[in-house]
């Protein structure tokens, strides 16, 4: 796992039936890109966060593939549209095999 | 008919143009405010104290920013440096060094720290010189929890010191210059007016004779440290005080004193002092 590596999501707490609402979503993650070199010259291996996704009660809400080039923690914000209760699940899959979960529950009046 | 008809399109035109005139100047009136997590309102703009004789108004660094740049202030999630503050305060209350004891085993919670980043630097009377913040934080690591210190401008280092300077958001800058802190006073004002480098520039050249101009693509601000540190677009991490003193030099293509040495101490007593009153703004959010 990466060092320094935290999501972190804002997702409203409360929405009415069928609102959209906006979700922001932030890692602080390195990016490492693959291209730069430590002090001995070695390549420093490309660690950098290759996908993320947002599921609503299982449903699929997003789904991004990271490529080289996007800078250190990667921010996202979407918006949603919420037809009942239930919770938000962010994943993060870093080129190191690690995950990143996060998981947000919201209310529908 | 004809002509009074065309009279009265000339007096609707003479109005509209008023009327629009009168919409440009309010619009130009409008100065945006900084109000972060739509609650907490921080002053931007100040009067200056009477000991500063080149400013009529101080004005934080964030006015001088674009409206995309400024947006990020607003909220803390949007606020990237907040994740440092963050990972500051997992350090604050991890037990570290040979004493196994962390930041809150003698400070509590960091909300103790609230009001200390307004008064930094300060002359500290048992070391008999002026410490900035970062110097009273390898003081408590060095003495107190038997470790190395840190780096002065390390990620650790500018991390804590927004972490503490983010207590006292909202509160104003009151650095005291007098008694044993004025000959550092005196010092950071005549280098502050120095002309040093290559292309002989000196602190005031560019940020008390020109700010709001633009020097090549860069819009010049009064260099108020108040939101310090600050996340910067260009580098993407944060930057502390003395870090960003040394760019400046260098941009007036001189040899740059060091982060954390005497000079820079004197030059951050002089600079904070022209801001006393703006808000602290810890970490701000700048390009």
């Amino acid at each position: 796992m990466a060092k320094g590596v935290k999501p972190r999501v804002k997702v409203p707490k409360k929405a009415t039936a069928g609102e959209v609402i906006t979700i922001k979503t932030l890692i602080s993650h390195k990016m490492e890109s693959g291209q730069r070199k430590d002090k001995d010259g070695n390549i420093i291996p490309r660690s950098i966060i290759n996908t993320f996704t947002c599921d609503f009660n299982g449903q699929n809400v997003i789904s991004v593939e990271l490529h080289g080039a996007v800078s250190t923690n990667p921010y996202f914000q979407f918006e949603a549209k919420v037809p009942e209760s239930g919770e938000f699940v962010f994943t993060w899959l870093d080129d190191d095999g690690s995950t990143y979960t996060d998981k947000k529950s919201i209310t529908v009046a | 008919m004809k002509i009074s008809n065309l009279h009265r399109l000339v007096q609707m035109a003479a109005t509209a143009s008023v009327a629009m005139g009168l919409a440009v100047s309010a619009h130009a009136q409008e100065e945006p405010k900084l109000i972060i997590n739509g609650e907490q309102e921080m002053i931007t703009h100040a009067i200056p104290p009477a000991y500063i004789d080149g400013l009529s108004e101080s004005i934080s660094g964030w006015v001088f920013r674009t409206k995309e740049t400024q947006a990020l202030e607003l909220d803390d999630f949007d606020n990237p440096g907040m994740i440092f503050v963050d990972q500051a305060q997992e350090l604050w209350d991890k037990e570290m060094g040979p004493e196994n004891k962390s930041c809150a085993s003698c400070h509590g919670d960091v909300s103790s720290m609230k009001g200390v980043r307004t008064v930094m630097p300060k002359f500290n009377e048992k070391a008999g010189e002026l410490w900035t913040l970062e110097d009273y934080i390898n003081d408590s690591l060095t003495t107190h929890m038997g470790m190395e210190p840190w780096g002065y401008t390390s990620t650790e280092m500018t991390a804590m010191a927004a972490l503490i300077g983010n207590q006292s958001r909202g509160m104003p800058m009151n650095v005291a210059i007098d008694g044993p802190a004025a000959p550092y006073w005196a010092k950071g004002k005549e280098m502050y007016y120095t002309r040093t480098g290559v292309l002989e520039l000196s602190c005031a050249s560019c940020h008390e004779d020109n700010y709001g101009n633009y020097i090549r693509a860069d819009h010049l601000s009064q260099g108020q440290i108040n939101g310090m540190p600050s996340y910067r677009m260009k580098n993407a991490k944060l930057n502390g005080i003395h870090a960003r003193f040394k760019g400046c030099v260098k941009d007036t293509k001189a040899e740059t004193y060091k982060p954390g040495g005497p000079e820079f101490h004197a030059l951050e007593l002089y600079v904070a002092s022209r801001g006393n009153g703006l808000s602290v703004e810890s970490p701000s959010v700048r390009n």
